[in-house]
């Protein structure tokens, strides 16, 4: 029987991933936390806030779509996308943002730091810490701030200031280790509200919680639409938390098979994808033991994918757990079938994804077309293209 | 008995601090990596500290990033550090304490590790992302080994805290001097004495102070506060901030100065 309900243990294991590996700088401030976390996340009135805020703020509950055009072109299983691209911001990360931002306040820290590699959680925490009154420092690197601009700009209108990263590979895993390093030299002043669930014990717990949110709706929706429980719940996979958060709901039902799509980049070689689960190993960083693409020598490797938000060479320790333990398979699906997948549900159901739910898009359409009429595939769409349009134009422009 | 304690004994007979600069493998390059160590020995070092590159080095400031960088790109490998290991200590008898982030050494195999590390001559090691509480295996294939794996105290260490990190520490309790990354600073931090007597009253375990630390007047500051001092980006800036081929001698007459004041 699969434990997840009672994990991760008290040290933030998983199976044999998760736990603690940081400076001792900040274990107070972890331990901190993770009192907070406990105290706070039960508490009836700290849950009513979040519950409001979720619901007049954020937009919630996010609709489930039966995505009738999209299923015929396939002429398979029925798709159903969760649709985290409608919260405010237009992702899932707004979850996380709003419940580790009342965390924040009630932590009594002014300053908030966030790492970012699309710019939607860094969007998101600019987004709380401007409706909560508190500074915002988000670190992106220097690559995605480029390519993710639009949200460079949102982030700033907001009020935040956004730290480029120059360096290492100048992308999601360099941002972290910048929002670190800040984070161990202002650690009495500042709330680090990560944005993925991994990193060290507590953050993939906390994270896990506030957006166990979607799959909380999802499996009422579905139910009520499809009339019974999905074949399948897909996801796009970096660090896991849209993952986590729909997969949550569905862990304890066997008959619901649970499926992780990584970035596959434009490539199998070292260095051209970002598919963790597939071909990494065992490891430890960002204060996290999992999987993590690294070479003979333990030093972890750049990664590629067209989807800054899935460019990290690492992947939250609860998913490698499911991995482990069979419970989640993944597949790997490129940057070119991220590409037809969000044109195909854009010209089929007016929809353009996020690039990484793109990559969930593909995964669901090649399962569509390999099963019959009376399944039912639930995809977690976890946001939407608009920040990307700058890329997909330049892709699939001179596609007509 | 261990070097590491030896060294702190005879210091205090001396009165003297264990002064510890620290050296990068593969850095300037590997060959003048261990010049650079020599020289630090020559001028004085009652220790040193060895840093193995990591690609992601979250608790070190730009100029160890830098070190590590250039020593990645020359294709540094765990075994240029024994090797290196191996070449000071056939030079001297000073202890020699490498320092690394976990990944490498977890994907090597802490018992491999603790076996080369020993063959080699080291005498400890310091893991800046391993806390007392995960470090069963590490530290058991070290203590097999005769190796100290060093432990870590913080400026936000609790009371409670330091004294279950102290009642397992062996050779030195590494006590980080701010809180923040390895780089050179101008001054010590102002709740520094106090912060280093908490240390002193949770633990006997001689304290080492790194972090900032770059001057002889930091270390005639730590006189009577703790027993020992770890310097390693003053030394870094040094040797980039010299034309080439004269950094080793400038970094190697700066530890000089500061074992005048140890
Ligand atoms: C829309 C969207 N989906 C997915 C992700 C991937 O993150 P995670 O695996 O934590 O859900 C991101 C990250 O930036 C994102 O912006």
């Amino acid at each position: 029987m699969l434990e997840t309900g009672t994990l991760p243990n008290a040290a933030g294991y998983y199976g044999p991933f998760g736990g603690r590996y940081v400076p001792e700088t900040l274990v107070a401030a972890l331990d901190e936390l993770e009192a907070s976390f406990q105290r706070h996340h039960r508490d009836p009135a700290f849950v009513a806030e979040l519950e409001n805020l979720l619901h007049f703020y954020a937009g919630r509950p996010t609709p489930t779509y039966h995505a009738a055009r999209l299923s015929r072109e396939l002429g398979g299983a029925q798709v159903y996308l969760k649709r985290e691209d409608l919260a405010h911001t237009g992702a899932h990360k707004i979850n996380n943002a709003l419940g580790q931002g009342l965390l924040a306040r009630v932590s009594g820290k002014r300053r908030v730091i966030a790492e970012t590699g699309a710019g939607q959680h860094g969007v998101a925490s600019a987004t709380v810490c401007a409706m909560l009154g508190l500074d915002c420092v988000v670190y992106m690197g220097e690559e995605d701030v480029h390519r993710q601009a639009l949200n460079v700009a949102r982030m700033c209108t907001l009020g935040a200031e956004v730290i480029s990263v120059t360096s290492g590979t100048r992308t999601l895993k360099d941002a972290i280790n910048e929002a670190l390093r800040d984070w161990v030299t202002n650690v009495d002043s500042t709330f680090y509200l990560f944005g993925s669930a991994t990193g060290p014990h507590p953050y993939p717990r906390i994270v896990r919680e506030f957006q166990r949110v979607i799959g909380r709706e999802a499996r009422a929706q579905i139910q009520e639409l499809a009339g019974g429980l999905p074949d399948t719940v897909v996801a796009c996979v970096n660090g896991g938390s849209n993952a986590i958060g729909i997969f949550s709901a569905f862990i304890e039902d066997p008959g619901v098979s649970l499926v992780g799509v990584e970035a596959g980049g434009y490539g199998g070689d070292q260095g051209e994808h970002a598919a963790t689960v597939e071909s990494g190993t065992p490891g430890i960083l960002h204060g996290a033991r999992s999987l993590l693409l690294q070479d003979e020598g333990g030093q972890i490797i750049g990664t590629h994918s067209i989807a800054a938000g899935l460019d990290y060479p690492g992947v939250g320790p609860e998913l490698a757990y499911l991995h482990h333990v069979g419970r989640a398979e993944f597949a790997t699906f490129g940057d070119a079938d991220a590409l037809d997948a969000l044109e195909l549900l854009a010209r089929t159901e007016g929809i353009i994804p996020a690039l990484e739910s793109a990559h969930a898009v593909a995964g669901a359409i090649r399962m569509a077309s390999e099963t019959s009429s009376d399944c039912v595939i639930l995809v977690n769409l976890s946001g939407r293209g608009d920040k990307d349009m700058e890329t997909i134009a330049a892709q699939l422009g001179t596609r007509g | 008995m261990n070097r590491i304690d030896a060294s702190f004994k005879s210091a205090e007979a001396e009165s003297r601090l264990v002064l510890a600069p620290y050296v990068t493998v593969g850095y300037p390059t590997r060959e003048s990596a261990v010049e650079l160590a020599l020289a630090y020995v020559e001028a004085g070092a009652d220790m040193l500290e060895i840093g193995m590159p990591f690609s992601d080095p979250i608790a070190d400031g730009p100029t160890v990033q830098l070190a590590s960088q250039i020593a990645l790109e020359g294709g540094v490998w765990l075994e240029d550090a024994f090797n290196m290991i191996e070449r000071i200590r056939s030079q001297t008898d000073i202890p020699l304490v490498p320092m690394g982030y976990v990944n490498p050494f977890m994907q090597f195999g802490f018992d491999s590790l603790a076996r080369e590390l020993a063959a080699a001559g080291a005498d400890g090691l310091i893991v800046p992302d391993v806390l007392p509480e995960h470090a069963d295996d590490i530290e058991a294939a070290h203590a097999e080994h005769g190796l100290y794996l060093i432990r870590f105290a913080a400026p936000t260490t609790p009371r409670q805290r330091l004294r279950h990190v102290g009642s397992g520490a062996q050779g030195f309790i590494y006590c980080v001097s701010v809180t923040g990354v390895t780089g050179s600073r101008a001054r010590l931090a102002d709740d520094l004495p106090a912060y280093l007597a908490r240390v002193g009253e949770a633990t006997s375990v001689p304290r080492m102070v790194g972090f900032g630390i770059s001057k002889p007047e930091h270390l005639r500051a730590l006189h009577g506060r703790a027993e020992g001092a770890i310097v390693a980006s003053a030394l870094i800036d040094i040797v980039q901030a010299s034309p080439p081929g004269a950094g080793i001698e400038a970094a190697a007459a700066h530890v000089r100065n500061l074992a005048a004041a140890a």
